[in-house]
């Protein structure tokens, strides 16, 4: 479950004042709008990536507000991949384990059925260079998953992506809540993948975030996702 | 089939015959030491005792100043590179006055710090400096140290801040998102801060020889040795010191880039 409450965020001359937004658990959530209105800054909020001026950040009932992202416990894909380039494939996928001083078998078996699922398996022992776009976002997804993090944050993973390509990250990406037990909140510009992918979709405009789509949810939970009274 | 001209011939012809003037200048100068020295010149500079110890003093103290110019230049280098705080265009100015002065006068101020009370006091409870062994290592990092602060801080400008992000969320602290992230992908800045830092030492001369003086098989190198045999008319000898250390200079620059470029596919 990701909860944000009252979030005020001032950059410069940006700011995002008052902004809740509430996805259950288990749930896969769109986070739609324009270019440059705040979503990724939301996003990086949450991650603790990002520092912020006032509100209240809770993953999973847990209140996350002031921890570094380390101790958020979540996944975090950005939109370019930013894989490891001096390590091999393999060492990304395990990176997270490694850190943790997992057994070596216990790493293998986790990197390998995360290579198998993502289809990259032959790209193991290759350095994380040149690679395609697709074959560096499902490496960065694999990466973000393999500790189990309970929440998965993903800032436009299909936007540099092909339409072939993209479509195929789709489908890796449908029932992801399901097979990971994760919470998914996906941010994007595009209706395609919303279509395809949101059970939750919700949209930011002009410092406001409404709920578009809330599958399975009772009325009064949609209500909660509104934003509060806006100041500015 | 006559091979078709390039259309942009003449722009090209034109670029290089620009930049290739200095590069007939170098090789130039380099012909013109050659053509004035002989083997048997070289070989006498390599049996005299007193240049086997600047090669042996200049070889080790470049080392450790080139080690000391990293060990400054990458905390530094990032400090600047990644963060804001109060008073980084005083300190990032600042930095850049060893680059900006004159060698003599660095010489001087260093000379000046150890007749200070704090330097004085150093030099009797550690080790003596001035004019000693020390001084030579101090005056080139003194000059050396700028340039790996400024080559590292462009370095990790260059690394998008992005995969440490994500190193923290994977569970990374800063430390070990830098240790584990940063300072590997900017291993080949650490190469070219380092070559330069060694290389610029090599060439020190002004600070050495006023803060350490010039005395044989004491603070004497291999610049100090090019003046040394100049000031008493051996020419000759000057230039085989010389082309030494064209020929260490070229050597630790093949090699640190060569080493540098491996298994990023472009050698």
């Amino acid at each position: 479950m990701i909860d944000v409450e009252h979030l005020h965020i001032r950059q410069g001359a940006f700011r995002l004042d008052d902004v809740s937004l509430h996805i259950p658990r288990g749930k896969y959530a769109l986070l739609m709008g324009k270019t440059g209105c705040g979503k990724t800054t939301i996003l990086e909020a949450i991650a603790g990536l990002r520092s912020i001026g006032a509100g209240v950040i809770r993953l999973n009932d847990r209140e996350v507000t002031h921890l570094s992202p380390a101790g958020r416990e979540i996944g975090y894909v950005p939109q370019d991949g930013a894989l490891f380039r001096t390590m091999t494939v393999r060492d990304n996928l395990g990176f997270a384990l490694k850190l943790r001083a997992l057994p070596a078998r216990a790493i293998k078996e986790r990197v390998e059925q995360l290579a198998d699922w993502l289809g990259v398996r032959p790209l193991l022992d290759r350095r994380a260079v040149g690679l395609s776009g697709g074959e560096a976002q499902r490496i960065a997804l694999g990466r973000a998953l393999a500790n189990h993090p309970p929440i998965l944050l993903m800032d436009e993973p299909l936007s540099s992506l092909d339409e072939e390509t993209r479509d195929r990250m789709i489908e890796l990406l449908k029932g992801l809540p399901q097979r990971e037990s994760v919470t998914v909140l996906h941010i994007t510009h595009s209706r395609h993948e919303a279509d395809q992918l949101g059970e939750w979709i919700f949209r930011l405009q002009e410092g406001r975030i409404e709920v578009i789509k809330a599958q399975g949810a009772p009325s009064e939970n949609i209500t909660e996702s509104r934003p509060q009274d806006r100041s500015t | 089939m006559k091979p078709r001209l390039n259309p942009d011939w003449g722009y090209y012809l034109c670029l290089s015959i620009l930049g290739g003037v200095y590069v007939i200048l170098i090789v130039a100068m380099i012909v013109a030491d050659l053509f004035y020295t002989s083997p048997e010149h070289l070989l006498s500079a390599l049996n005299d005792p007193n240049i086997r110890y600047a090669i042996m003093l200049s070889l080790i103290s470049c080392t450790i100043t080139a080690i000391l110019s990293l060990w400054v230049g990458v905390p530094m280098g990032y400090l600047l590179a990644r963060t804001n705080f109060w008073g980084k265009t005083f300190i990032d100015t600042l930095l850049d006055v060893p680059i900006v002065l004159p060698p003599l006068v660095i010489g001087l101020s260093l000379l000046i710090l150890f007749q200070t009370w704090p330097g004085r006091f150093f030099q009797e409870h550690f080790f003596g400096v001035t004019f000693q062994v020390p001084s030579v290592i101090l005056a080139q990092f003194s000059v050396s140290a700028a340039f790996a602060v400024r080559t590292m801080r462009v370095t990790f400008e260059q690394i998008s801040p992005r995969t440490e992000q994500v190193a923290l969320t994977l569970g990374c602290t800063r430390a070990q998102a830098f240790w584990l992230v940063a300072l590997p992908e900017a291993r080949r800045g650490l190469l070219t801060a380092a070559t330069l830092s060694w290389a610029r030492a090599l060439g020190e001369f002004g600070p050495i020889l006023i803060f350490s003086g010039a005395t044989r098989m004491r603070t004497e190198v291999l610049s100090t040795t090019v003046w040394l045999e100049f000031s008493i008319g051996h020419l000759e000898a000057g230039i085989a010191v010389s082309l030494l250390m064209i020929v260490a200079a070229v050597v630790v620059l093949i090699l640190t880039r060569t080493l540098g470029l491996r298994g990023t596919g472009l050698v």
